[in-house]
């Protein structure tokens, strides 16, 4: 979690190796991922399900092709079983009904369902959210975090979900952490970070216009600006 | 650009081999629906070279080498820089701006994050599509062309029809047909390349992408237009 232009989306693409570090390591289960190869980055990656802010369909693809798309690059599975998993995959983000539409006949709400569906289409170890809860009405918002929660059971996998919604994180958080001028305000579960002494935190959690982080974007002093270009 | 061009000549023949639905996709998406743009231009394109060499050749009472006239043209020179400047405005841009609204709404990303390479999987059947594309474009921009001509020379101006062919026939040499072949090829690869290199690399926003299309279609004019003054020197 984190205020708006904190890096959150930068440090997820740090992990999947998006963007290289400029120094620093990252470790994805104990392995550094700098030095890899690009065949074993892309090892790496089929243990990451990724599901990206707007979906990042294909948009020339159906919404079961979509689904397919990973199993048909990774895998020589018959079409018989391809049409098995995908359904399943679709059955459990409610969409089973959905497979013969284009993605551009979705809503925002049903095509994130979709993407999901497509992120857990190869059973990934980790799975990842980048802002899933952003531009969603209340019932897609709902539907979202009820299916992060119960994938994330049910697959018994890692999911990491980048978020500045406060209350939906909270309700599917083990852990959090607070991202905030360029390193970690605090961490800990959703109860400890909203009982936090620190300033930022409390101003993070409770949405305060104003505290540590400035209303005002930086700027020269106010008067003197006016005053100055008055007098010019 | 260049170390582009390679990565695609090193999934070239993956793509050919394993993928070539995609290709075929692509085929019929840059070359197939651009058929009718190309017939249509090359029966005007032939008329008017008809036209003007009957008007010119007239005055010789050399009417009979029309043929010749309009045959060379297409041939060697007409026949591949227009089917590529229209290739360039009619499929170039289009794959562009596909490529750059892939690139804007993350799809290219999420193939990445997929473990699937988009250069092999977007870029290289689109590159291909649009080199095998072209030449028969080509050949058939040239063919009309030849029949336009033909239809004004013979049809309209009553010049003799077996002067017409036979005059081009004893002229043309098969050196000449190369020639507009490998330039053809060229323009290929050259058309291709330019679309496929600005789309992937185009600003991931509406201004990126409508640049990346003009783009396109400005660099393949220059760059067709200046092969095509090298290879001519070069065959002389």
């Amino acid at each position: 979690m984190g205020p708006s232009g904190t890096g959150k989306t930068t440090l997820l693409q740090l992990i999947t190796r998006q963007l290289n570090p400029d120094r620093g390591q990252v470790l994805v289960d104990g392995v550094d991922i700098a030095p890899l190869s690009q065949s074993e980055l892309y090892a790496l990656r089929r243990r990451f399900g990724v599901l990206f802010q707007n979906g990042a369909l294909l948009t020339d693809l159906s919404v079961f092709e979509n689904v397919a798309f990973p199993i048909r690059e990774h895998t020589r599975l018959p079409d018989k079983l391809i049409r098995h998993i995908v359904l399943t995959k679709l059955h459990a983000v409610g969409l089973r009904g959905a497979a013969d539409l284009m993605p551009a006949q979705l809503s925002g709400g049903m095509a994130r369902r979709v993407a999901l569906a497509r992120a857990i289409a190869m059973d990934p170890d980790i799975l990842i959210y980048d802002e899933p809860f952003v531009g969603l009405d209340p019932i897609s918002m709902g539907v979202i975090v009820k299916l992060v929660g119960e994938i994330n059971e049910a697959l018994g996998i890692t999911s990491i979900v980048v978020s500045h919604d406060v209350h939906d994180v909270a309700t599917v958080a083990d852990y959090s952490y607070v991202i905030a001028d360029r390193t970690v305000a605090a961490a800990g579960t959703p109860e400890e970070l909203r009982e936090s002494s620190s300033e930022l935190v409390r101003q993070f959690m409770n949405g305060l216009p104003d505290g540590p982080v400035h209303f005002h974007y930086d700027a020269p002093d106010y008067d003197e600006q006016l005053l100055g270009e008055a007098s010019r | 650009m260049w170390l582009f061009f390679l990565r695609l000549l090193q999934h070239t023949p993956g793509v050919l081999f394993k993928r070539f639905n995609l290709v075929a996709y692509q085929i019929y998406n840059a070359g197939a629906l651009s058929i009718v743009i190309i017939m249509v231009s090359g029966l005007f394109v032939g008329a008017v070279l008809g036209l003007q060499a009957y008007s010119n050749l007239e005055r010789f009472n050399a009417e009979d080498t029309t043929g010749i006239f309009a045959g060379f043209a297409l041939i060697k020179e007409i026949g591949p820089v227009i089917t590529a400047l229209l290739f360039a405005g009619r499929a170039g841009t289009a794959l562009a701006s596909e490529i750059g609204l892939m690139k804007a709404t993350d799809q290219l990303s999420a193939m990445e994050m997929m473990a699937v390479n988009p250069v092999r999987y977007v870029a290289v059947p689109r590159f291909l599509g649009g080199v095998i594309s072209v030449p028969l474009l080509t050949a058939a921009f040239t063919m009309i062309g030849l029949l336009g001509a033909h239809l004004v020379a013979v049809e309209w101006m009553g010049v003799d029809v077996g002067a017409y062919w036979q005059q081009l026939q004893s002229v043309l040499d098969p050196e000449d047909v190369r020639e507009g072949i490998i330039k053809s090829v060229v323009f290929g690869l050259v058309a291709s390349l330019v679309a496929v290199w600005e789309g992937y690399n185009s600003i991931p926003t509406a201004e990126g992408v409508g640049r990346a299309t003009t783009r396109t279609v400005v660099i393949t004019a220059i760059a067709v237009l200046f092969f095509d003054f090298m290879i001519t020197a070069f065959f002389l």
